[in-house]
């Protein structure tokens, strides 16, 4: 069973395409006859070697000047779809893929299919397969009415697999012009240093909730835990609305999925927002006061007890166990 | 300035979920309340308002059964008035025709400089409707902003990205939607309350704003619910009360996972 042709909206980080690039195309090229990358940016030269290795046969390319690289993307996809006729447009969830998809829907006049976690065809219908209730649950849905398909996958929904391609042809498009939205222009880029690895792609991951009691509480608890287990932080959303920690550390259904060795809960209740975002993890490790908090009923060890007693205790015997 | 702060009114996301049986739809009958992600909007377009020294703050809402709660919310927190959409023939819809319905409700409002939203919504999260509105609007859209200024008439948003954050800037009128937690929003003083009660809420359908039924709802949208089926359970472990040693067990824990 296979349709014909399908396009993932490629990304990268800094000269390689980024992960959830890669997990598109290693599914793309399990339902496609055809596998083709849009790419906005000026490196396209540089990822081409990455993206044929997991299955895209060429990169349409375009350069977004100093515009924001979603609409670009946008208003290219409109010009490329109507050109070249593809069934399928895969997206990661991520903030410069939704711009772009979003865009798109509107000037195509299609549904998004959004937060899919699986994809699958059915005859010939494309069903996308999203979490609810926490992961409970998941609701399959097809797509009815005219292609392409445009589906928007969360970044570790698949794994990344290399299937030995050559090197894909870039084909270099023209900025479109992308009339008012095209107004929205990126003044400077801000990086901020990271110690340790990506929240997404960390083997193992501390996250701080409403439980560690105030936003001082993040550094020495959640941080350093991570820091000395070589992991990356994250936060419930409580903590995030509550400003003690940016947008970006995330973890749930309107965050980040993770889904590392170890996750560790500090002080988080597990509501079932938090709970889609990180229940593929290998193994759960919770500390919560609440002996009846939902967490526990996920964790692989709960201890219930006080984060502000446990943790510097237990940071301690980590460093003493050198 | 005046601005649009497009606001979403869901049912209590303390309390569990439930489908309906005939349609796998979210059920959305019982009392809603304004989606904390969306106070956010309300406080920060209160904030601009007082910062350009007048104009006022408009809310623009879609809900079904002509639901008022949770708009009453963020009209006491400050905002003038509001527009909800409300009809049965919007039972369905997904997030393209949601989008087209609040493009056209901010175009009702007229002589509007900045629209406002959440990042998405706590319970359906899609996250495209700012984008899909600003689209149909034919406006530039900034999205995921940590902070937003407004001055000789641009908006200039800090953009949260993977690597770190973008200056970003478009001429107005402009969609911003801004992340969680970037301003403390207000609670509504008792006057607020009690003046909430008497603003004015502009109701119409979605006929009132120029579409057909098989523009929207379910007929509008697209795609069909197939299946719902349980996820794979994840089952509890071990569960200990922290004695004062319990560090030492996690220790353990983590040695059998060869982590140290």
């Amino acid at each position: 069973m296979s349709i014909e042709k399908v396009w993932v909206y490629a990304e990268s980080e800094g000269d390689k395409p980024a992960t959830s690039t890669l997990e598109l195309l290693t599914k793309a090229r399990e339902i496609a006859t055809t596998v083709e990358c849009v790419y906005v940016g000026d490196n396209a030269d540089a990822l081409a070697g990455a993206l044929g290795e997991y299955g895209a046969s060429k990169v349409h390319a375009v350069s977004p000047g100093d515009a924001l690289p979603g609409v670009i993307g946008a208003a290219a996809l409109v010009e490329l779809v109507a050109a070249e006729s593809p069934d399928l447009i895969l997206f990661a969830q991520t903030y410069d893929a939704r711009d772009a998809v979003a865009r798109l829907s509107v000037r195509l006049d299609r549904t998004v299919l959004t937060n899919g976690g699986e994809l699958r065809l059915d005859g010939d219908r494309v069903i996308v397969g999203t979490a609810i209730f926490g992961g409970n649950t998941i609701v399959d849905t097809a797509f009815t009415g005219e292609k392409p398909y445009l589906a928007m996958i969360r970044p570790k929904s698949f794994a990344a697999e290399s299937a030995s391609g050559s090197a894909a042809p870039v084909a270099t498009v023209a900025t479109p012009d992308a009339g008012r939205a095209g107004e929205a222009k990126v003044l400077e880029r801000h990086v901020e240093e990271r110690e340790g690895p990506k929240l997404e792609e960390a083997a193992i991951v501390v996250s701080g909730g409403r439980g560690i009691g105030s936003a001082e509480a993040y550094g020495p608890l959640v941080d350093e835990l991570a820091k000395l287990l070589q992991g990356a932080s994250g936060a419930s959303r409580a903590i995030v609305d509550a400003g003690w920690v940016p947008y970006s550390k995330q973890v749930g259904q309107t965050g980040k999925t993770v889904k590392p060795k170890l996750y560790i809960a500090l002080g988080i209740s597990g509501a079932t927002q938090h709970l889609v975002g990180m229940k593929g993890s290998d193994v759960i490790l919770a500390i919560n006061k609440d002996g009846e908090a939902p967490i526990f009923s996920v964790a692989d060890l709960g201890i219930v007890g006080d984060v502000h007693k446990v943790v510097p205790k237990l940071i301690e015997a980590i460093q003493a166990h050198g | 300035m005046n601005i649009a702060v497009c606001v979403k009114q869901i049912p209590d996301p303390a309390v569990p979920g439930e489908l309906n049986p005939e349609t796998s739809a979210l059920k959305r009958e019982g009392k809603l309340i304004l989606d904390d992600s969306d106070s956010y909007g309300v406080e920060m377009a209160l904030q601009l308002v007082t910062a350009a020294g007048g104009g006022e703050v408009t809310l623009v809402s879609m809900a079904p059964n002509n639901e008022t709660s949770g708009l009453r919310t963020a009209l006491a927190m400050g905002a003038a008035k509001a527009v909800l959409v409300s009809d049965d023939t919007l039972a369905g819809s997904d997030a393209l025709s949601t989008a087209k319905i609040l493009a056209k409700s901010v175009e009702r409002v007229g002589d509007i400089d900045l629209v406002l939203t959440a990042t998405e919504s706590t319970d359906g999260y899609t996250g495209t409707i700012p984008a899909q509105i600003a689209e149909a609007l034919g406006w530039p859209s900034l999205t995921f902003a940590k902070s937003v200024a407004i001055a000789d008439g641009k908006v200039k948003i800090q953009r949260q990205t993977e690597a770190g954050f973008d200056d970003v800037e478009a001429p107005l009128p402009a969609v911003v939607s801004v992340t969680a937690g970037v301003v403390e929003p207000r609670y509504p003083s008792f006057k607020g309350i009690m003046e909430a009660k008497k603003k004015p809420v502009d109701e119409v359908t979605a006929g009132d704003l120029g579409f057909n039924p098989d523009q929207v709802g379910w007929a509008g949208s697209h795609q069909e619910i197939v299946e719902v089926r349980a996820a794979p359970a994840r089952e509890a472990g071990e569960k200990i009360e922290d004695d004062g040693e319990s560090h030492a067990r996690i220790v353990t824990f983590l040695e059998g996972l060869k982590i140290i």
